[in-house]
């Protein structure tokens, strides 16, 4: 589905280049779900915003379903199927939850339509359809009408950048149910940048990045328990 | 009437046809149709351009339209609208102007609107005001509103520039009662080298009496704007003024948002903005598939509504 190719992005820095993403190489593999994890500072956001083509890379190659996107902007590398959830998702005044949602879909999405998106995050319909995605809105109920325009965009590859970030804990529990559902019944890649146990054990692939490098990558039967320094007998919720 | 002047009704008063209950339509400086109601007259004033609009007490539910449109270039057409809404009554009024200027003369319209809103009688006032035509003629426009709001009375005022208006000063006075309420909602976009000011100063004389005053705007091009709300607390009462606008490109826009105290237990506050549209607005929705330019429009789109 994806593939990096020896991506590399550098910044200017006192005189010299700063090697933010080293020529990373790395596949990501149909219908998975792969947790990208790390230290902070390692690189793992400034990764997700050259997938969607936020940042531009200064080396390799990004390939999507074969074709090679390196040189494409970002709504054209949206209308191919990628999508992307921002870490703080942008306030915007005067835009409903409702009329997001449809220019998420890229339709004017019906009503009830709607209201399926926001009861599958946990919100009740009636009281936020019309809410302003304005700065009224807490930290966790953006970020579930953020996931919900992820689900109305019905992206085939779907990057989340540490969605746990800045929410409480209920919030966190139906994030990790709706992590279920679009791996699950909608059957989407999806990428999670994340330091949260209970997200990398709904992994099937995870990376380790780190100075800008891969440093680990595999299943996450084979990297979990390494990172949680439990290497063996370890029992897994 | 023919497809300019529909075409500019529908643009400032959502008319596609003559609308139901009483209007005055004013056309290049001349009524061109009127219609009272049982409940609603419009007045023909005999010593200066304009009407009175004398509303009956009680009357519920009912509206009036009076949209002026000027499409001769060089017009400039002053006019004095006087409300009288009574008691108890609670309607809608919809006003607006659309000027249409294919010439190289300016063309000009300044409404002098006052209203004299009875005891508990409650209004929602609709403005809106537009320009189009490719003459090198300006589009002027400048209103004054006045208001005058017994006890108890609720006045709420969404005054609109759409678009094309070359230049424009708004002069807005209230004086509001006891337990009176006043809501403005001003929303400006400018554009090219237009330039607009608007002054709004709000006096809250009784006790209980309450105001917000929300304006809105988008600077683009080289254009300029200038906002400066005032609520004046002379008793017990409450105000919230709010100017936010959104700069692009090389406009300027001034915000001076006052307020004044001359009561203690007044309580007003104030807040304003500038700013432009946030780079992850942008992003976020290109993620969606869009351009920077129709994000740009949908950012721009939302705020203005």
């Amino acid at each position: 589905m994806l593939k990096l190719e020896q991506l590399s992005f550098q910044v200017p820095a006192d005189g010299t280049n700063l090697e933010i993403i080293d020529s990373v190489d790395l596949e990501i593999p149909t219908g998975s779900f792969t947790v990208i994890t790390g230290p902070n500072g390692g690189g793992k956001s400034t990764l997700a915003r050259l997938i969607m083509g936020i940042e531009k890379p200064t080396g390799g190659r990004i390939l999507f379903k074969g074709e090679d996107i390196t040189a494409l902007s970002i709504p054209e590398r949206a209308k191919r199927g990628i999508g992307y959830a921002f870490q703080q998702p942008p306030r915007f005044k005067g835009l409903t939850v409702r009329r997001l949602l449809s220019l998420a879909a890229g339709e004017s999405l019906s009503k009830d339509a709607c209201s399926a998106y926001l009861t599958a995050v946990g919100l009740d319909p009636d009281e936020y359809l019309n809410r302003e995605m304005d700065a009224s809105l807490s930290g966790g109920e953006a970020k579930r009408v953020e996931i919900a325009t992820l689900m109305a965009r019905r992206a085939e590859l779907v990057i989340f950048d540490e969605p746990e970030a800045g929410i409480d804990l209920w919030s966190f529990s139906m994030l990790v149910e709706s992590f279920r559902t679009l791996v699950g019944e909608d059957r989407r890649s999806v990428i999670v940048i994340s330091h949260q146990e209970r997200i990398m054990q709904l992994a099937d692939t995870m990376v380790i990045i780190a100075g800008g490098k891969v440093c680990q990558s595999g299943t996450r039967d084979e990297i979990l328990p390494k990172l949680l320094g439990e290497v063996d007998g370890r029992k897994e919720a | 009437m023919d497809r300019i002047d529909t075409q500019l009704l529908e643009t400032i008063a959502d008319l596609h046809e003559i609308p139901a209950g009483a209007y005055n339509i004013r056309k290049n400086g001349a009524g061109l149709s009127r219609r009272s109601t049982a409940n609603i007259e419009i007045v023909p004033k005999t010593d200066k351009p304009g009407i009175d609009i004398i509303v009956a007490p009680g009357t519920k539910n009912e509206s009036v339209h009076i949209p002026v449109i000027l499409t001769e270039t060089g017009l400039n057409d002053l006019v004095y609208n006087d409300f009288y809404i009574g008691e108890d009554a609670d309607v809608l009024i919809v006003a607006g102007c659309g000027i249409h200027n294919a010439g190289d003369s300016d063309s000009q319209h300044d409404g002098i609107h006052t209203f004299h809103i009875g005891k508990n009688a409650h209004i929602r006032y609709i403005e809106k005001h537009y320009g189009e035509g490719d003459g090198k003629g300006g589009r002027i426009l400048n209103p004054v509103t006045v208001v005058e709001q017994a006890e108890g009375a609720v006045c709420e005022m969404e005054m609109v520039q759409v678009r094309g208006v070359d230049s424009t000063v708004r002069t807005t006075t209230a004086e509001l009662a006891a337990d009176a309420k006043l809501i403005v909602t001003e929303r400006l976009m400018t554009h090219g080298t237009q330039e607009a000011r608007s002054d709004i100063e709000v006096r809250l004389n009784g006790n209980g009496a309450s105001s917000q005053i929300v304006s809105r705007s988008v600077a683009r091009d080289s254009s300029k704007q200038i906002f400066h709300p005032n609520a004046v607390g002379n008793a017990e009462c409450r105000a919230h003024v709010q100017c936010d606008s959104i700069i692009m490109d090389d406009a300027t826009v001034s915000s001076i948002p006052a307020i004044t105290a001359n009561c203690a237990d007044a309580q007003i506050i104030h807040e304003a903005a500038i700013g432009r549209i946030n780079n992850d607005q942008l992003i976020k929705l290109m993620t969606f598939g869009m351009t920077e330019e129709e994000a740009e429009n949908v950012i721009i789109e939302g705020f203005l509504k």
